[in-house]
């Protein structure tokens, strides 16, 4: 058997599913109409259920795309303090979003594809229940006529055929929304753990690395800075704070450079602590004086 | 005779028209057993696309059964497959 019989032989059985068909045709043709008003409700809100997903991968994809640019930033930040490995990292992370938006880009269009169809199927369906709407009562009042019994179980037919296609419409969006849903959680996930760029606030790693590096760089400049302070070049009023430099003895800190600091903590009047920063989290730069 | 082409409509074509659907038919039954899914679209293709043309689009108000139907334009070989494999429920 062609493969066109086949189909039609199951969409009509699943059709009489569809539709108990009552005793009285007239009952059917009252039943027929209910559940197309029924299936017209459903479909309204498949429509409102893919425009839904539609959305939600929308959000997503800006989500991503900001992770994106942010990775893209941080590569460059990366680059500045000679941190290959981190740029690298980064521009990594940053393809990963790459297929992870063409994958959505895939959903996105399959939905919109469902939206129409659904669109088109909403329309047709509308006008066949106006029209199945009048044709009942006309053909409940020839009920009598042994022909009109036919044409009854003909119409009736017809239209749980449509229901049973309409049906199998709607099961196709539905299916696109679950596999979108699928993805959606899994990149939900990927945002959340920090695999891809968190951009809730907390740091992610590669920022931790370079906020490190760049505090670190920091901490030598406020050193150097401190050293100038307590060093000035020309004659300095205290003999006995000058002559700190180059005291190997009095080292216990590891502190990589140069640098041996053999004076008190510098506390109060050191410049950090002149001015107030902007940021009540953010440390002075060093460059106040 | 009347032909569906599912999620699109219901299309009216003479016998004679349909008879020269038979061959893409058996097209579409060959690419369906052996998975060739180029073969099953190309046929599926030219079966949508003869029905659309040679067919007059049945009136929205006329509620008939259809005597043959055929996949969505866009169905896979897949979908198909799955499709006519619901019809072996509660057959012998």
């Amino acid at each position: 058997m062609g493969v066109m019989k086949r189909l039609t032989n199951i969409v009509q059985a699943k059709a009489n599913k569809v539709l108990d068909k009552a005793e009285d045709p007239r009952e059917t043709l009252d039943l027929s109409y209910e559940k197309q008003i029924e299936q017209l409700q459903q479909v309204k809100r498949g429509l409102a259920d893919v425009a839904t997903a539609k959305k939600r991968i929308e959000l997503q994809a800006q989500q991503l795309q900001q992770a994106a640019a942010k990775l893209q930033d941080q590569a460059r930040q990366a680059l500045t303090q000679n941190r290959e490995d981190l740029a690298t990292e980064a521009l990594t992370r940053r393809s990963g979003i790459a297929t992870q938006l063409e994958g959505l880009k895939t959903q996105h269009d399959q939905l919109a594809q469902q939206q129409e169809r659904l669109e088109a199927t909403t329309q047709q369906l509308q006008a066949r229940v106006e029209a199945f709407r009048t044709q009942k009562e006309t053909l409940k009042a020839s009920y009598t006529a042994a022909q009109a019994q036919t044409r009854i179980g003909e119409a009736v037919s017809g239209i749980s055929e449509s229901m049973s296609d309409t049906g199998l419409a709607m099961q196709r969006a539905q299916d696109k929304i679950a596999q979108m849903q699928a993805r959606a959680g899994a990149v939900d996930e990927l945002l959340a753990s920090g695999t891809l760029t968190d951009l809730s606030g907390s740091t992610d790693s590669i920022q931790a690395e370079l906020d490190r590096t760049a505090s670190a760089g920091q901490v030598e400049l406020q050193l150097a800075q401190l050293k100038s302070e307590l060093n000035p070049p020309a004659v300095a009023p205290s003999g006995e704070l000058a002559a700190g430099t180059g005291t190997p003895e009095a080292t216990e800190e590891p502190v990589d450079g140069e640098v041996v600091p053999d004076q008190p903590p510098a506390t109060g009047p050191a410049a950090g602590a002149a001015k107030a920063p902007a940021d009540p989290f953010s440390l002075d730069t060093g460059s106040a004086s | 005779m009347i032909v569906r082409i599912l999620g699109e409509g219901q299309f009216e074509l003479r016998e004679d028209q349909v008879a020269a659907l038979e061959e893409l038919d058996q097209q579409l039954v060959a690419a369906l057993d052996s998975g060739d899914e180029s073969r099953f679209t190309a046929a599926l293709t030219r079966l949508v696309q003869t029905v659309r043309s040679d067919g007059t689009p049945v009136a929205t108000d006329r509620f008939v059964p259809s005597d043959l139907t055929l996949p969505h334009e866009s169905a896979t070989l897949a979908e198909v497959r799955e499709l006519l494999a619901s019809e072996d429920v509660g057959e012998s």
